[in-house]
């Protein structure tokens, strides 16, 4: 590609193809390379050592009517549902809190921040712990706490439960970045909005729905994307968590395509599922793009 | 849903409601009431139940932590009634910790050097050419931009052991550095596209070529970026359990987050240890985030935040 430079340029600017050189290689060996042997391995049945087999679209025509699929795609889309539903409120909230610069509120968000410190992997071993029906902290409490003895549940060994509770601690885990957005879009809204709205006498519920909320409305598609991206591809926590069990309970679809490719060495049709996987996330961060600009094109506070 | 996730929606719905209430009620009682305190002290307390939900399960993975391994399972594991003790970070650390440790920071540094590096280079070319290759080329790093991990992992897997990278802390920093590539070089170019043109054409001027451009104008007026990058970088480097999941075998070449998964799928019932595992493997960036906060959440949001 750098090689056909001069057909625009007369001469090669050298130092620019030098200095472009480490970045674009790591990118195309690692990144596109692995994109194009993603979607021709969907279309081969291979298990990784022996020679690998053309079928067509033998691969996806499986996928289509592979019930384990299916219902790890219909666990993904509940959790990436119900998180955004849990998330994205409790974030608004908190994130509007803590941008006050009051001294109590520097402190809690400081203490709110914490789980972004934690590793996926890390936040899942602690859960499962915490979690655990033998001795584990949430059961004590619900054995000795009267009024919280509903805690008193195997959440993880339930399949019942089990789901609800991942969307949970999947929460756990990021309400504090969508919460540091939030804090952020907050404090980019001009104070004057609130000084000629104080003048007229808003009420604060009014202030909430007539300015800050709308203001915070590139935050909150923002911040929807990454969620829905997020929540999509989540791998590592409930891997540590639960390794998709009870049964399959908690197979989501990131967990399906790894567990076809790597515990029951199936290149091919794993390869299927991961670009199946790789698509839908494109898609949406394709919008994330295309809405927030990146390059803030539109000003959310056009005339001030 | 389960009625943990009722819990956190009712305590949104409590706040809500708080407000409507508080909202409803005539302008004249409102004042009487002291409404303004009233719906502070309210929101104080949701704020609070929060941190206990939040902060609770890392107090306790400390406490639990510090606990006798013998008296954990018949005494309150929230408090430290039996007495505290140490043992549990030794046996953590005799089981090879120091070398996870060792290891993570060599992967860290590794990658983020790499990629900042890297990024540096390419955004001075894209901000100072704006048009030809070098547009298509970061056009294409916004796409990958997209492009989710985990959906490459049996490629990235048969690269690697093709690469003969495989149970190496290379098969982490070359993948890594490669995927934080996109992100690191957008939000660079994004900066050095303020440095004003005349600065950089007077210093060219004046003789000084791309390199010295480099080093005497850009990386000195760009260092508030070229630091969140790197720290953007550093804490998905440390955190990863992806890649050492699949590229790495032998605990010579395990990082912490492999490092502790295997911990405590080995010592299953001796959860006083692995809650030990756990907070060693965080216990670095706590430190960090101690001495700089700012720094380290401007990096965790680092080109997402506006």
């Amino acid at each position: 590609m750098i090689a056909r430079l001069p057909l625009r340029r007369p001469r090669v600017v050298w130092w620019a193809v030098w200095f472009m050189a480490p970045a674009s290689i790591l990118f195309a060996v690692l990144v596109l390379v692995p994109v194009v042997v993603a979607i021709w391995l969907s279309f081969v049945r291979w298990n990784g050592v022996g020679a690998a087999h053309f079928v067509g679209l033998g691969n996806w025509s499986q996928l289509f009517s592979d019930a384990t699929a299916g219902a790890s795609l219909e666990r993904t889309g509940i959790l990436v549902g119900a998180s955004w539903v849990l998330q994205e409120p409790i974030a608004i909230a908190l994130g509007i809190y803590i941008a006050g610069r009051q001294r109590h509120r520097a402190v809690l968000s400081a203490l709110y921040f914490l789980p972004l410190l934690i590793s996926g992997a890390g936040i899942g071993i602690m859960w499962q712990n915490i979690l655990s029906p033998i001795g584990g902290g949430v059961q004590y409490i619900g054995m000795h706490v009267g009024f919280l003895s509903f805690l008193n549940k195997n959440w993880l060994g339930s399949p019942s439960l089990v789901l609800g509770t991942v969307v949970v601690l999947v929460a756990w885990e990021f309400i504090p970045f969508h919460m540091l957005l939030y804090q952020a879009g907050t404090r980019g809204i001009p104070n004057v909005l609130y000084e000629a709205a104080a003048l007229d006498g808003i009420s604060p519920l009014q202030r909430l729905r007539y300015i800050t909320l709308p203001l915070l409305r590139n935050t909150i598609v923002t911040s929807s994307t990454l969620n829905i991206v997020g929540s999509l591809t989540i791998f590592d926590i409930i891997y540590t968590l639960t390794q998709g069990g009870p049964g399959e309970s908690t197979r989501v679809f990131a967990l399906d395509q790894y567990i076809v490719g790597f515990n029951e060495m199936n290149f091919g049709y794993g390869s299927a599922l991961a670009v199946a996987l790789g698509a839908l996330g494109i898609v949406v961060s394709l919008i994330i793009i295309r809405v927030t600009g990146f390059g803030r094109m539109r000003s959310q506070t056009e005339g001030l | 849903m389960s009625t943990g996730t009722r819990t956190l929606g009712n305590r949104y719905n409590a706040l809500e409601a708080g407000q409507t209430r508080l909202q409803a009620q005539p302008r004249l009682l409102r004042h009487a009431l002291s409404g303004r305190t009233a719906r502070r002290a309210l929101a104080l307390l949701l704020a609070l139940l929060w941190l206990v939900f939040a902060a609770g399960p890392i107090y306790y993975m400390f406490i639990v932590s510090l606990e006798p391994q013998s008296s954990y399972l018949s005494s309150n594991p929230w408090f430290p009634t039996t007495g505290v003790t140490v043992s549990n970070y030794s046996a953590v650390f005799s089981s090879g910790f120091g070398q996870y440790l060792l290891n993570s920071v060599i992967t860290t540094v590794g990658t983020t050097v790499l990629a900042v590096t890297a990024s540096l280079l390419a955004a001075h070319v894209i901000v100072r050419r704006a048009r030809g290759v070098s547009a298509i080329i970061f056009r294409l790093f916004l796409v990958g931009l997209a492009v989710p991990i985990q959906a490459l992992i049996i490629p990235l897997y048969v690269e690697v052991l093709r690469l003969k990278l495989y149970n190496t802390l290379a098969a982490l920093i070359i993948p890594l550095a490669a995927f934080a590539i996109p992100l690191t070089v957008l939000i660079l170019v994004n900066f050095l596209r303020d440095i004003p043109r005349e600065l950089v054409d007077a210093i060219q001027i004046d003789g000084a070529g791309p390199v010295r451009q480099l080093t005497a104008l850009v990386i000195p007026v760009a260092k508030p970026a070229i630091t969140t990058v790197a720290i953007y970088d550093a804490l998905t480097a440390w955190n990863n359990f992806l890649f050492p999941l699949i590229f790495t075998q032998s605990s010579n070449v395990s990082v912490l987050p492999l490092a502790i998964f295997n911990f405590s799928s080995n010592h299953l019932i001796d959860i006083p240890a692995i809650m030990a595992a756990v907070f060693l493997s965080v216990a670095p960036l706590f430190v960090l985030y101690i001495g700089a906060r700012r720094q380290i959440i401007g990096g965790l949001t680092a080109g997402f935040s506006r």
